[in-house]
């Protein structure tokens, strides 16, 4: 039975959770693209014109997506950050150093996408809503942590700088999240809430979630290659490296 | 489906500029972002690699040398 044990704690080293990670890359690859597909039929081929918006509504297919992984893409950030602040482990590290250029590529497409849903919608492509300045904010906040991390040379402390700065700025996730219950915002409320039934109708719904899980999919294949690239950087001189390039 | 026509369809009600500005923006980024980490994650590894070979030809050398 001994022997049966999974060594979990294996693929916590670099050596180990290298291959792995590029096996895992083309599954994950290949699901953001299934979805996707599944998404996009469902949000521009099934789904209905809205009654109130017209055709514009659409961008929300990929407006809500973009800003549920730019925020959940920050918690993991900084859940990872701060493991490897607080048990001193290097893969952790390498992991939220791996999470947030993609966070804030998905936070800059919330911003993007929003300002041309605004324009046809309020009129204007951008207001200092509290909504919108806070996703700015978070924006900045991965900005910050990839210039923290660039302007430090040794790595190890490059990380803690890094860690410290993505955990103070976990406060700023749950203020987007609630910005529009808490201020009067120009912003529409909450696409889904956990109380109440769904306003939207069932295929706008599914197309967003299918868009979702597609986004979801496409972050972790490209976490998992960032991640690689980063292990092989930061420990050039090691054993393991010269035989992972061979 | 609501659409008569792929004008129609492309037209998208009048707003074509902001839906398809958005979701434009967003494909390019989706394919961008995987082909610089590809190009960046090759160039690591190559120079891993020259590295390496450098490192076994000078071991080499000095070996032949001290014999």
């Amino acid at each position: 039975m001994s022997n049966r044990v999974i060594h979990w704690f294996r693929y916590g080293s670099p050596q180990s959770f290298y291959p792995l990670a590029g096996k895992m890359v083309p599954w994950f690859v290949m699901l953001a693209v299934l979805f996707g597909i599944a998404g996009l039929w469902t949000g521009f081929f099934v789904a209905p014109t809205d009654a109130t918006q017209g055709d514009a509504y659409r961008i929300i297919f990929i407006h809500v997506p973009a800003s549920w992984l730019s925020m959940f893409l920050y918690l993991i950030m900084a859940f990872w950050a701060g493991l490897g602040l607080a048990l001193n482990t290097r893969l952790s590290s390498m992991m939220a150093s791996a999470v947030a250029p993609t966070g804030a590529m998905f936070a800059f497409l919330s911003l993007w996408t929003g300002a041309l849903w605004g324009k046809p919608m309020w009129g204007a492509w951008w207001v200092w809503d509290a909504r919108l300045t806070s996703e700015l904010i978070l924006l900045f906040l991965y900005l910050g942590f990839m210039a923290l991390q660039a302007a430090i040379d040794e790595p190890r402390r490059a990380d803690k700088a890094g860690a410290i700065l993505a955990l103070v700025g976990v406060i700023n996730v749950p203020i987007i999240y609630f910005s529009v219950k808490w201020w009067n915002t120009l912003h529409q409320g909450a696409s889904i809430s956990m109380s109440k039934a769904p306003s939207m109708a069932k295929t706008m719904l599914l197309g967003m979630l299918l868009m979702a899980i597609a986004c979801w999919m496409y972050s972790i294949a490209v976490s998992l290659m960032r991640a690689r690239t980063i292990m092989l950087e930061r420990e050039p001189n090691s054993e393991w490296v010269k035989h992972a390039v061979e | 489906m609501q659409w008569n026509s792929a004008s129609d369809f492309f037209a998208m009600g009048g707003y074509a500029f902001y839906v398809w500005g958005s979701f434009g923006v967003t494909a390019a980024a989706l394919l961008i972002e995987p082909f610089l980490l590809r190009k960046h994650g090759s160039e690591v590894v190559c120079g891993l690699r020259r590295q390496l070979s450098a490192d076994r030809a000078m071991n080499s050398a000095s070996e032949e040398s001290a014999s």
